[in-house]
This record gives C-alpha cells, sequence and structure tokens, in this order.
C-alpha cells in the first residue's frame, strides 16, 4: 500500500512535530512550519500521537493512492481536489483504491498539510520522522518528494471493513459526524502577529521598536523554511555591539547590523549570534508560518505570561478536540 | 562547585536563558556545561533540550503543567533551587578526544597565511594548535559542528573577509580563538589550518556526534600519507 508521487509540487516533505532532544548536537529541531495545521489534520484522521503529515508548499503535488485510506488536509488553501472533484479541507475523507489526489490554484496561505490515518510508514531518525532538508536526513531519504516515488503507509483500510461495512458506509459515517473546531484551533484572522519583547529590547533605538510595531514589513523572495527575511524600516541599535552565539527558538527575531530584520524559522541553525530585539509569540507562529514571500507583515507586543496562557488554551483544546472526535477514531479502528 | 551567580531571561515563550557571563573564556564555559549537567540530572518536568554555549544555557520547554509541561515562573523556581546546591562539575565526566589532523597543504590552505599574520613559523602555528587545554564549548550552526577552545591569544584573528562558499568536509579551521571542524561541505569564514579524516557527525554511531559539549580536545599532527591511510579505512569501514 502506498502513496504514489505523479508530480512532487514545489517543496513537499515529511514533518511532525519536531526532532527535540539534539539541539546539544547542533541538531535543528525542524518539523512542521505550521504546527497547528500539522497537529488539526493529524487529529482529524484519528491519530493519537504525533505522526509526520506532508507539508505541501505554494504549488501541491498530485500523488495516487494504491489502496483505500483517511486522510484530512488542512492549513493553505491550494484547491485540493480528488480525481479532478473539488473536496473539503479539515474533515476526515475517505479516498479509494486508484484515487488521485492533486492541487490546483493558491487560494489562501502558504503551506498546507496531507495527514493519513495510521501515519506514513517512514523510519524515526533520532525520535523524529521530520525531513531535516539541509542535513539530508529524516522524513523520505531525506529529502523533498520526487517524481516516482512510493510512500508506504502504515494503515490502510480494507475493502470490507472487520465490521462488515463497506467503504461507501464508512465515507458516509465519517461525512455525517459534526466537526466543531473552537477558536483556539480555527485558523487565526489575526491582522497583528504577537511579539514577546527580547532582553535587547531597550537597546534599540525608540524610532526602531516604534517602527516595528507601527510599520509593515515585507515578506522577502528569500524567505524560506530557515527563516523569513523582513524588508521594512530599518531596526538599529543604540550602541550597535557583538554578541557571543547561544541557542536560538522558533520566532527568535533577530537583526544583523544591516537593520533588516531575520525572523528564525522551523529550520533555523540551532545557534546563532545576532542582536534579538523580539520573539513570535508561539500562538501565532502558524500565522506567519502561513504568510510567504511579498506578504506583509504587522507586529504587537504580548507579555510572556499572556502567549504561554493562548499555548496552553491551544494545547488544550487540542486534547478536547482528540476525545471528541473518538468516533471517528473508533470509525476507522474498526473498519 | 560553589552555586554560581547568575541571569534568568526568557527567550520567547518556549525557551528559559541563564546568563553565566558576557565573555568566552574556559571558566565561564565550563560554569555553562556544569550547569547544564546539573540541570540534564534533575530532569526538570517540562523540558525537551538543554543547550550549552559559550556565556548561557537555555532551556527548552512546553508550556502547561496539567500536560507535562511547565511555565516560566515555576522553571525559574526550580532552577534556581537546583544550582543554589551546587553544580555538578561537567569536567569530572568529560572525556578526552584525540584529532588528527594533517596541517598544510591542500588540506590547509591558510596555514602559512596564518603564520604570516600572527608572525610565527607554520611549525609554531601547529605547536600552538596542538598544546592541550581546549575544550568543546558546544555544538552548533550544523549536526556534529564543534566549537573548540580556548586558543593562545596569538590566534584571536577575526573571521576571513570573504568567506568560502564552499569549505570540505573535516576542515580544521580558527578564528577568535577558537576552532571549528567542518562535519560536511559547507560555506564559512574561518581560517583553514588542516583537515582530520575523522567523521564529525555519523547516523550509524550510536552516538552520531564524535564530540560531545565538554569533551577536551587534542589534535594530533599527522603526515599526509597517514591522513590518506586513515580515510581509506574510514571508507572501508563505511562499505
Amino acid at each position: 500500500m502506498t502513496m504514489r508521487v505523479l508530480k512532487p509540487g514545489m517543496l513537499s516533505s515529511f514533518q511532525d512535530q519536531g526532532r527535540t532532544g539534539h539541539q546539544p548536537l547542533g541538531v535543528s529541531v525542524v518539523g512542521a512550519m505550521d504546527q497547528r495545521a500539522h497537529q488539526l489534520a493529524n487529529t482529524l484522521v484519528g491519530n493519537l500521537t504525533d505522526c509526520a503529515s506532508l507539508e505541501i508548499t505554494l504549488t501541491g503535488p498530485t500523488v495516487e493512492f494504491t489502496q483505500a485510506c483517511c486522510i484530512a488536509i488542512c492549513g493553505a488553501d491550494l484547491s485540493p481536489s480528488l480525481n479532478g472533484k473539488p473536496i473539503a479541507m479539515n474533515r476526515p475523507l475517505v479516498v479509494r483504491a486508484a484515487d488521485a489526489l492533486s492541487f490546483g490554484a493558491r487560494r489562501r496561505g502558504t503551506r498546507a498539510y496531507l495527514a493519513v490515518h495510521g501515519g506514513f510508514a517512514i523510519p524515526d531518525v533520532l525520535g523524529s520522522q521530520s525531513t531535516y532538508l539541509r542535513s539530508h536526513f529524516g522524513g523520505w531519504q531525506g529529502r523533498a518528494l520526487k517524481k516516482g516515488d512510493e510512500i508506504p503507509l502504515k494503515r490502510p483500510l480494507l475493502t470490507t471493513g472487520r465490521d462488515g461495512a463497506g467503504l461507501e458506509n464508512l465515507a458516509q459515517a465519517l461525512w455525517a459526524i459534526k466537526l466543531y473546531l473552537p477558536g483556539a484551533i480555527a485558523e487565526s484572522t489575526r491582522a497583528r502577529v504577537r511579539l514577546i519583547k527580547g532582553l535587547q529590547w531597550e537597546e534599540f533605538t525608540a524610532e526602531s521598536r516604534d517602527a516595528l510595531l507601527t510599520q509593515p514589513y515585507r515578506i522577502s523572495p528569500d524567505s524560506e523554511r530557515m527563516g523569513y527575511r523582513l524588508q521594512g524600516p530599518d531596526i538599529l541599535m543604540i550602541k550597535p555591539r557583538q554578541m557571543i552565539s547561544e541557542a536560538t527558538t522558533f520566532g527568535t527575531i533577530q537583526v544583523p547590523a544591516g537593520g533588516q530584520p531575520i525572523v528564525l524559522m522551523a529550520d533555523r541553525q540551532t545557534t546563532g549570534g545576532y542582536p534579538k530585539i523580539a520573539y513570535v509569540a508561539t500562538i501565532d507562529l502558524p500565522l506567519l508560518a502561513q504568510m510567504g514571500p511579498g506578504d506583509n507583515v504587522q507586529f504587537e507586543l504580548v507579555s510572556l505570561e499572556a502567549a504561554q496562557a493562548l499555548d496552553i488554551t491551544r494545547t488544550r483544546a487540542f486534547i478536547e478536540l482528540a476525545q471528541a472526535l473518538s468516533t471517528v477514531r473508533t470509525l476507522l479502528i474498526n473498519h | 562547585m560553589p552555586a554560581p551567580t547568575y541571569r534568568l531571561r526568557p527567550q520567547g515563550d518556549r525557551c528559559l536563558s541563564i546568563d553565566f557571563g558576557d565573555e568566552i573564556s574556559t571558566d565561564i564555559g565550563l560554569l555553562c556545561l556544569s550547569a547544564a549537567t546539573t540541570l540534564g540530572h534533575a530532569q526538570l518536568q517540562g523540558v525537551t533540550d538543554i543547550v550549552p554555549s559559550y556565556t548561557a544555557v537555555a532551556l527548552f520547554y512546553t508550556p502547561g503543567k496539567e500536560f507535562g509541561g511547565t511555565d516560566f515562573r515555576t522553571l525559574c523556581a526550580q532552577v534556581d533551587q537546583h544550582l543554589k546546591v551546587g553544580l555538578v562539575q561537567a569536567t569530572t565526566s568529560a572525556r578526552e578526544v584525540d584529532i588528527p589532523v594533517c596541517y598544510g597543504g591542500t588540506h590547509g590552505p591558510d596555514l602559512n597565511d596564518v603564520a604570516k599574520k600572527i608572525g610565527v613559523t607554520e611549525q609554531e602555528v601547529i605547536r600552538l594548535h596542538t598544546s592541550p587545554g581546549s575544550m568543546v564549548f558546544g555544538l552548533g550552526f550544523s549536526p556534529g559542528h564543534p566549537y573548540i577552545g580556548v586558543h593562545d591569544p596569538l590566534f584571536a584573528l577575526p573571521r576571513r573577509d570573504v568567506p568560502r562558499t564552499a569549505v570540505p568536509a573535516g576542515s580544521v579551521a580558527i578564528a577568535n580563538r577558537q576552532s571549528t571542524i567542518y562535519p560536511t561541505l559547507l560555506p564559512g569564514g574561518w581560517h583553514i589550518l588542516g583537515a582530520t579524516p575523522l567523521k564529525l557527525f555519523d547516523l550509524n554511531r550510536a552516538q552520531p556526534s564524535l564530540l560531545l559539549p565538554g569533551d577536551k580536545v587534542r589534535f594530533i599532527p599527522i603526515s599526509e600519507q597517514e591522513y590518506d591511510r586513515l580515510a581509506a579505512k574510514r571508507a572501508e569501514e563505511a562499505l
């Protein structure tokens, strides 16, 4: 049972919650850029533990399934369709043997996530299935998908389930389930990305701090999984100084001497030595991850406590959603 | 080790950094490594990664006590509690790792230039670089990529004005009184003194990284023939 890649798309790679625990060895965390959409897709197909989903960038792939399975697509709306017919996002769907999944026009967002029930059968490397694109390991052969790849799936669906139900019955039963996404895990429609001040905040000029919170910054064309380069008013230190390299985080806004900030994203290097003005709150990283080159981003401040409270609310909402979806899981596991 | 002085600082909402100083020195580096070891042994709830660097230790965590995570305040209190008791000295568990290096020639294109810049012979550069007392402060930039120091003040050279776009794997290079070894072909601006035939990061090993934070490193000069022999032996073992 495999997912056969007919067209790879612009950049399609397997990503999960990330390869934590090995940063002291210089191993980047990587993982899904939009953790919200990744986790939602996984939850919708009834996966209780974190399994890699396929992160699809701007131009989606075309894939064919050799056996039935249950999928969900979340994140960017890249006009997904099955055998040419548009399909719903943010829902568990049954696909049949020989069905072809393809993507079309980009309607909204930058990255879509494709999860399958049971997960893709790809090895764990240092505790994660995420593709480490720069170091060429993890995911599928350490790289983005190529035409002709055949990705095995762990848990395809039987034509007739163990409970005697056919695929059509299963598909209808899944479709009949009412899904309610609480605000904490619905896609964010916020206009501004929230920031937590860094220790060096006061070392930047008042004009720079003001610009960061009032002016739009454009995401430059060379922004990718490693970092987003922002173009806008210069961010300058009152007294520029050299910093000593230290650990970096997902969302660190570092400012090289030139004054144009860089937001470190999922594939960031583990250490860095530029001054840091602020950090993107984890709750809004998905919002930023769905922006792309050419988009304008605007920022506002949030306190550390408020950011953590929002983060916790989202985690709790995911746990509740997984509980609410126990019927989906039961249907799939019994099939 | 006695209780150290330090400052706690949030790095966003999922990381707590502990600052032990603001200069690169063996003493502060050891303090960071010892604190990282101490906090590692403490197995703090919600902490996923402990990353020592030259002057700081970063604790990465998941917020939310109800899900096995933690929060900034709780973690600060725990760090205070554990560091107050005193540190587990990192040096007591330090390994000693020999790194064979073929200096100069095609493997070390900057050896001559470095000798000229600091006003000594190439032999003297090698002697100074192979003198004992070097330690791995941390790894970063790419998997298994070590930062080793602190070398003789003569090696206080800034990085090259124009970085190389491709530095070969195994290259041993210096800048700012430190050494690094490039695990794979990477861009880099450090001065390349030589190369080691050892593989810095290999997923086929139980511990993929050749070097770990706190390791004592001794560079051993080897001939080009010895380099070739060791490189061939490694290639054979990989088959």
